[in-house]
């Protein structure tokens, strides 16, 4: 590992101050992801400015009744948190899908938007991979790509986003606040991670240097019901083959709302709206569900070794769907 | 009980690195006080294995995906393989050395991994106590895990049973597959 700096920042305007003036800066929060990189030589930071102490370690309520969660809040107990389970079942469900106790205990809110793809050729300084090196190649294209992208893909890159939280967050409405030299702003989840394209190098609209400094989950999507399920090669302890997030209102037999993303498809959670607006003011039924689903997934191009995603994802989105629509009616 | 100060490996030697890449760093492990100038790259379970001479938590994958390095980190179980020792300062660490009474009795837990013969080759056993440690406390504050029914009330203890108790550890890997024992030693623990 490459010798590096290292700087605790009291407030959140310090980190930001301290990140501009140390060229080669990363912030380090739970260190789950991050550490492991530097290990690997993946990510060799000049300054680490620590993060993980700022007060930006709670969840609270807000007067408009959305949620308001630190980035610094560790998945665990965003999980255990009763307006979490409670209110977003799809969140704390999803939380619990990833990692271990162990890294869910270490793993902040901020640290799971932002860790990276666990693509093997990223993860290998050997290999070629565009997303690490711009320009060198993509090994996964023709290579090993069995747990790859099969939506949004390009030329470039065919990683996935390995985030379970993320893909209940887009499928929630949930925002993301961020703060930079150029003041605060927030983005819709849904919109925070982006395709590869010929940028793959850029995993999300972060600008350089902003903070995720807290995530927000709306109060229209509150105690809706919500789920996600998660196909892996285990039972436990493995990222997703395919996820689904599910958020569902039925009124009179008719879907009221509906938001539904994936995980595991593509290079960000895949929130997918032609199926909703498929859903939107239909029957809730079976039948309606799938159609939706593979009117979605119609836009799939799989790889040559994992065709297998489009039937696995259209199946455990149909069934969640199937399996939330009674508790769904209003 | 005095601090005890002393430099962290290449801290010293010809191949220290220069001041911008070191700290003073203080832990408090299995109750007592360290203050060690660590170069950053130092990660918690190498202070605890070599300069600290706690060798019970274990280097497996050193990446965080065998649980071998379990420990509690202020109550808490994480990876040591992943705590960057610099970013600790402050924190209470404890150990698979620190789970017995002063004397010779064992914790509950590490009586019934040897009463069930919970282990073979023994390698990732310390990291397995510190992890049901950790678990069985997360279930008493109310932790849901991924088979939890989600329907349970939030807040409230979760009681473990087996699956449960293989879900809250499948973080930690035994290549000996004595997970059966293990399994049952943690129930004895909890019933």
């Amino acid at each position: 590992m490459k010798p590096f700096g290292y700087v605790r920042a009291a407030s959140v305007e310090e980190a930001t101050e301290a990140f501009a003036a140390h060229p080669g800066a990363r912030y380090l929060g739970g260190g789950t992801n991050l550490v492991d990189l530097m290990k690997l030589g993946v990510e060799r930071p000049a300054v680490l400015v620590d993060v993980s102490r700022l007060p930006l370690d709670v969840v609270e309520e807000l007067p408009d009744g959305s949620l308001r969660v630190g980035a610094a809040v560790r998945n665990s107990d965003l999980a255990a948190h009763p307006m979490a389970r409670d209110r977003y079942p799809a969140l704390s469900q999803a939380l619990l899908a990833g990692a271990s106790g162990q890294l869910r205990n270490a793993a902040t809110t901020g640290g799971n938007l932002l860790q990276r793809t666990r693509c093997p050729y990223f993860q290998d300084v050997s290999k070629p991979c565009n997303k690490r090196e711009p320009g060198s190649g993509c090994g996964a294209r023709d290579g090993v790509h069995r747990d790859h992208a099969v939506l949004g893909h390009s030329e470039r890159c065919v990683a996935t986003h390995p985030s379970d939280m993320a893909v209940a967050l887009a499928a929630l409405d949930a925002r993301v606040e961020l703060y930079g030299e150029q003041g605060a702003r927030s983005v819709p989840a849904a919109a925070f991670h982006r395709l590869p394209g010929q940028h793959p190098e850029r995993d999300t609209e972060i600008r350089p240097g902003e903070l995720i400094t807290s995530v927000v989950l709306p109060a229209a999507t509150a105690g809706l019901p919500s789920a996600y399920r998660k196909a892996r090669d285990r039972a436990s302890y493995a990222f997703a083959l395919a996820s689904v997030a599910v958020v569902l209102r039925v009124s009179d037999g008719v879907v009221a709302h509906a938001g539904i993303a994936f995980g595991a498809l593509a290079h960000r959670p895949w929130r997918a709206q032609r199926a909703e607006e498929a859903l939107l003011g239909g029957p809730a039924t079976p039948d309606a569900f799938a159609r939706a689903v593979d009117l979605e997934l119609a836009a799939a191009e799989p790889l040559r070794d994992n065709g297998y995603k489009v039937p696995l994802a259209r199946n455990i989105a149909v069934d969640v769907l199937t399996r939330l629509a009674p508790a769904a009616a209003t | 009980m005095g601090s005890d100060i002393h430099d962290s490996e290449a801290g010293g030697g010809p191949s220290a690195p220069p001041d911008e890449h070191r700290s003073t760093t203080t832990l408090r492990v299995n109750g007592k006080p360290h203050t060690l100038v660590v170069d950053h790259r130092r990660a918690l379970l190498d202070v605890l294995r070599e300069d600290l001479d706690l060798t019970g938590a274990k280097k497996g994958c050193d990446h965080g995906q065998c649980g071998a390095c379990t420990v509690l980190l202020d109550g808490r179980r994480v990876n040591s393989c992943l705590q960057l020792a610099v970013a600790l300062d402050g924190s209470e660490v404890t150990t698979i050395e620190g789970l017995a009474g002063d004397g010779e009795e064992l914790h509950p837990l590490q009586r019934a991994f040897l009463d069930r013969d919970a282990f073979q080759c023994g390698y990732c056993t310390p990291g397995q106590i510190c992890s049901a440690l950790g678990a069985l406390d997360e279930a008493a504050a109310g932790h849901p895990s991924h088979v939890t029914a989600p329907a349970a009330p939030s807040g409230r203890p979760v009681p473990l049973d087996a699956d449960e108790i293989r879900e809250r550890l499948s973080g930690n890997l035994c290549r000996c597959g004595a997970y059966p024992r293990i399994v049952e030693a943690v129930e004895d623990v909890v019933r």
